[in-house]
């Protein structure tokens, strides 16, 4: 038996790295301190055991080895004049560099999970930049938190106790005791029974709220209507006095906020406000990113290309315009004639006229788990799991990088290996 | 392998060449004294060799540059080059992608760089990019001015603690030397607010940034760093600053080197030396600045030179951002790090016709021209601050020509003239002097002048070739092929390897990256510990075990050691 602490979690942005993991025979038996969608995805479940192809994706797959499935994933994404290569989210950086670099040599686009979900956001920081801080700022220093459109209770467990509700810290000994929580939400969520103030605005509103709680702050309450997307002028001018009145305060975003109608226009409006508020008080504001390493693939795509996202290789120097490169863009128009989806579930979560032209063009997959991505797939490679198996990097929501423990040996190769293999035999068939 | 380059016009300050045909014999990747017969044989045919380039501040990887790329989309689209079977892709500006960084350093004859500040917490960030920029040698200094255990420790008056933290801090991060940056402001940021001198009490911690400089000034000697304090002024970007820069610079006077070379290294003066009282009587005071060099032999300085156009201004000073910000009416990214720093991001365009800008583009220059001794001053841009890498040769150029210099006032806002001395400086510097201040000064300044910045028997073989004939030039008149030649050099040689022929990459190797393992008695950590331990126990969000930066995102390390030695305190 191994007990390994201060082990990280590769299930959401807040990637908490004070889990203690019982490893007996190389299996996971006991994961302590992780919430349960944490536990379960580090214990895992019902993996694909081994490569799978077919041709016709209305039949049924059949096993194949390692190098046949390889083979096969080249020959579809060499064969390809407008090859996408999407996901990225759930895998470690490593991964990353390997898939920007085969995306490079393939003339291909390559997107990540935040086009359909914090890639308005990126939009709104090309605009307005991003005044921020590490959620160690927030624990110390905030008495003043808004969730606006996001849901830790649910989506980010840990959160609130690690970093932002819950939390004690330097300048701020008492906790949630310290601290006004503010949720902002069309639904009375689970973070928002729990709040000191709830702000019950209508779907699609947000922009509007935003607006006037940034006249209000200007000293311009007099333009500002009676209610404002369902929600009294009172209350809003009322908010205004408590985030005023913070010290340190700090406003997460989610999904409500970058995919509800005005999108980026949205966040853009939201960082504005923070900016403003700074010539009172200290504000900061982060966006509440979903999957462990989303953050990281930003981080990595920056670097090595320039822009974080959605970055279109076929003039073999990166192009970057979303609404034209990103994942769907080329999807809904079917330009894509071959996808590769990695460490990301397109299947479940894209426009079902995406999905559609995905169920026609030739998909390779490579994922440790069957997901809705598997049923429009061709070959299907599983692979170890980041962060479990897999030892290597990821960038926490707020931008700190931290290296992820390998818990137990892997039965499957890494997303490493299959993509430094596919790049291998891309570059022969291409004769490179 | 031995390579042998034959009829240099050499310019080594270090070994006082100055210009004469001198071989230089290399065999893996060192300056021998001479070679086999069989040595590949470069002919330089009279053209200008000097040291490969070594700059000493530079942003060029970590938090704050990736940030400036993720908001400006707008730059990356500049400076885009396709991938070839030999290089990837290159974008940017003044945010370049991670291969332009490498690519383009070499491309101007540079071969070392170092990152001018990570945060500790953020270290493996910086690590990351630098692994992935090609050929150079780099290394990043370490953030330590507003750290909290830096702060308890000056408070507590423990120079044994300090010096134990930034020993640690120094492995945590796999730094190189001790950045400051607005002591103490990087704390009061933490609130919106900060500190406005030397004396001003930071809420909280008990101490000021005096006291702050000076404890961090004491253990960097006592520890024997290779590289001094490297200091941001407090109160940078405020008109009136110059004060505060001298005042900080006379700190060093308490303090006695334990190598030679400076005390303490002021850096970027452009964004420093500014007099008036607003930005109404605003004026040059690099000549205040010039003066207190000429006087002094414990502080060395930097340009951080304007350079006309787009700049993306990123610090650790995250007040003087949010101020930017304001003024400019432009995008700002904010960064504070717990426990540890501020930071910011802003663009910025300058312009000819801004006096603001036009008199803060005379200051380096003005600075770099009335300061005796070049070692004093390095020819930087603070890149991207003042603007982007790339213009070296421009600053070059500017620096060896009067007719240039007068020609470029005619362009500029005419404040140039009343509100600094520029006009009437007539000081044209050689190429002996360009090498101190780009190769002999900034390794003599970070402590590397035994195997870099110069050409002598035992140092790394990086070199550069310019197609410049020295004794048929005259860079007064010819000021546009000088530049010209800097900006592509026909040769650029790292660890022995062409890595440039005609400005064009034709190798690509892995440089090292340069960090400082520092030695201090084992109490020391140990009771410095008990401090660390409790402030990840209760305030850091993260574990002390997942703070280090691990040995896999230092593949190619050159560990420069250093330790406990008595320091003497004047």
């Amino acid at each position: 038996m191994t007990v390994i602490t201060d082990a990280l979690c590769p299930f959401c942005g807040c990637t908490c790295d004070d889990i203690t993991v019982v490893v007996e025979d190389n299996k996971i038996t006991e994961v302590k301190h992780a919430c349960k969608v944490g536990a379960a995805k580090i214990k895992g479940h019902h993996r694909i055991k081994a490569p799978m192809m077919r041709t016709d994706k209305k039949g049924e797959f059949r096993e194949v080895s390692y190098d046949e499935a390889i083979e096969a994933a080249a020959k579809i994404l060499a064969g390809s004049k407008r090859p996408l290569m999407y996901g990225w989210a759930s895998a470690l950086c490593e991964v990353h560099k390997k898939g920007i670099l085969l995306a490079e040599e393939l003339g291909a686009i390559i997107d990540n999970t935040a086009t359909v979900c914090h890639a308005p956001s990126t939009l709104a920081v090309h605009e307005k930049g991003l005044p921020s801080a590490t959620l160690g700022q927030v624990k110390n220093r905030a008495d003043v938190v808004v969730f606006w459109g996001s849901n830790p209770v649910h989506a980010h467990p840990r959160h609130m106790g690690r970093y932002s509700v819950f939390a004690k810290g330097f300048f701020n000994e008492k906790g949630r005791r310290g601290r006004k929580v503010i949720v902002v939400d069309v639904r009375k969520t689970d973070t928002a029974a729990m709040a000191d103030e709830y702000i019950q605005l209508q779907q699609g509103s947000d922009y509007l709220v935003i607006s006037a709680l940034r006249a209000i702050l200007a000293g311009q309450a007099a333009v500002v209507p009676d209610a404002v997307g369902g929600v009294p002028k009172e209350q809003l001018v009322k908010l205004v006095d408590t985030l005023k009145a913070a010290k340190f305060g700090a406003v997460f975003f989610g999904m409500g906020l970058t995919q509800s109608i005005s999108r980026y226009k949205n966040i853009d409006n939201a960082i504005s406000l923070i900016t403003e508020l700074n010539a009172f008080t200290k504000y900061v504001i982060t966006p509440m990113r979903g999957h462990y390493n989303v953050t990281g693939f930003g981080n990595v795509c920056a670097w090595e290309t320039g822009y974080g996202t959605a970055v279109d290789f076929a003039r073999g120097a990166p192009y970057y315009n979303p609404g034209e490169t990103a994942a769907n863009d080329v999807l809904l128009r079917k330009e894509t004639d071959a996808a590769m989806i990695i460490a990301g579930d397109a299947g479940a979560h894209f426009p079902a006229d995406s999905v559609r032209h995905l169920a026609r063009i030739p998909v390779v997959q490579i994922d440790p788990y069957w997901n809705p991505t598997t049923e429009v797939a061709n070959v299907v490679i599983p692979v170890a799991i980041c962060g479990v198996e897999v030892e290597g990097t990821a960038y926490r929501m707020d931008g700190v990088s931290l290296r992820y423990r390998k818990l137990i040996e892997p039965e499957h190769p890494t997303d490493i290996e299959i993509l430094e293999k596919i790049t291998e035999r891309v570059r022969e068939i291409r004769g490179d | 392998m031995e390579l042998l380059i034959k009829n240099g016009a050499v310019f080594d300050p270090k070994n006082g060449i100055k210009g004469d045909k001198t071989d230089i014999s290399i065999k893996d990747g060192k300056i021998v004294k001479s070679v086999s017969s069989s040595a590949k044989i470069i002919d330089a045919g009279g053209r200008l060799v000097m040291a490969g380039g070594v700059d000493a501040h530079s942003h060029i990887a970590g938090a704050k540059v990736n940030v400036g790329r993720l908001m400006r989309p707008e730059d990356t689209r500049s400076g885009i080059k396709p991938r070839t079977k030999l290089t990837r892709p290159q974008t940017g500006y003044t945010v370049p992608n991670v291969y332009a960084m490498g690519y383009r350093y070499a491309q101007m004859g540079y071969t070392t760089v170092f990152e001018a500040a990570q945060a500790i917490m953020k270290a493996r960030h910086t690590h990351e990019e630098l692994e992935e920029i090609p050929i150079i040698d780099k290394g990043a200094l370490t953030l330590f001015g507003s750290n909290w255990p830096t702060m308890d420790f000056v408070r507590e008056k423990d120079m044994d603690k300090l010096a134990a933290y930034v020993a640690w801090g120094l492995l945590a991060s796999r730094g190189f030397g001790v950045k400051v940056v607005n002591p103490g402001g990087g704390e009061m940021w933490g609130f919106g607010k900060n500190v406005t001198g030397l004396d001003d009490v930071v809420p909280n911690f008990d101490v000021t940034p005096k006291d702050i400089i000076v404890s961090l000034m004491k253990v960097n000697e006592m520890l024997g760093l290779p590289h001094s304090v490297h200091l941001h002024c407090n109160n940078l970007g405020k008109p009136g600053n110059y004060k505060t820069t001298l005042a900080s610079m006379a700190l060093a006077d308490q303090v006695k080197a334990a190598r030679d070379r400076q005390v303490l290294h002021v850096t970027h003066i452009t964004f420093n030396c500014w007099g008036g009282t607003n930005w109404g009587d605003f004026e040059s005071k690099a000549d205040e600045i010039a003066n207190y060099l000429n006087n002094s032999e414990n502080v060395t300085t930097d340009m951080g030179q304007l350079i006309f156009g787009s700049a993306t201004t990123m610090t650790a000073d995250g007040p003087v951002q949010y101020a930017n910000a304001k003024l400019l009416h432009a995008k700002w990214a904010n960064g504070d790090v717990e426990l540890e720093d501020a930071s910011g991001v802003v663009p910025i365009f300058y312009v000819k016709q801004v006096s603001i800008h036009a008199i803060m583009w005379a200051m380096g220059l003005e600075l770099a021209l009335l300061t005796k001794d070049p070692y004093k001053v390095l020819l930087t841009t603070d890149h991207p601050n003042g603007g982007p890498f790339v213009n070296y040769p421009e600053v070059i150029a500017l620096l060896m020509s009067n007719k240039k210099r007068q020609e470029e006032i005619k362009t500029v806002h005419e404040a140039v003239h009343k509100r600094t001395k520029l006009p009437g400086i007539d000081r044209e510097l050689d190429f002996n002097d360009i090498a101190v201040m780009t190769r002999a000064g900034s390794s003599k300044v970070l402590g590397l002048l035994d195997t870099k910045g110069h050409l002598g028997i035992g140092a790394d073989a990086d070199i550069a070739i310019y197609d410049l004939k020295p004794d048929q030039i005259d860079p007064s008149v010819e000021h546009a092929k000088v530049k010209s030649a800097f900006q592509s050099a026909a040769y650029t040689i790292k660890g022995g390897e062409v890595v440039v022929k005609d400005g064009q990459i034709t190798a690509t190797p892995t440089g090292r990256t340069y960090w400082v393992d520092a030695s201090v008695p084992h109490e020391h950590t140990e009771i410095m510990m008990k401090d660390i331990r409790n402030k990840f126990k209760n305030y850091y969000s993260i574990g002390l075990a997942n703070y280090m930066v691990q040995d896999a995102y230092v593949t190619h390390p050159k560990v420069v050691k250093a330790g406990v030695i008595p320091v003497e305190v004047s």
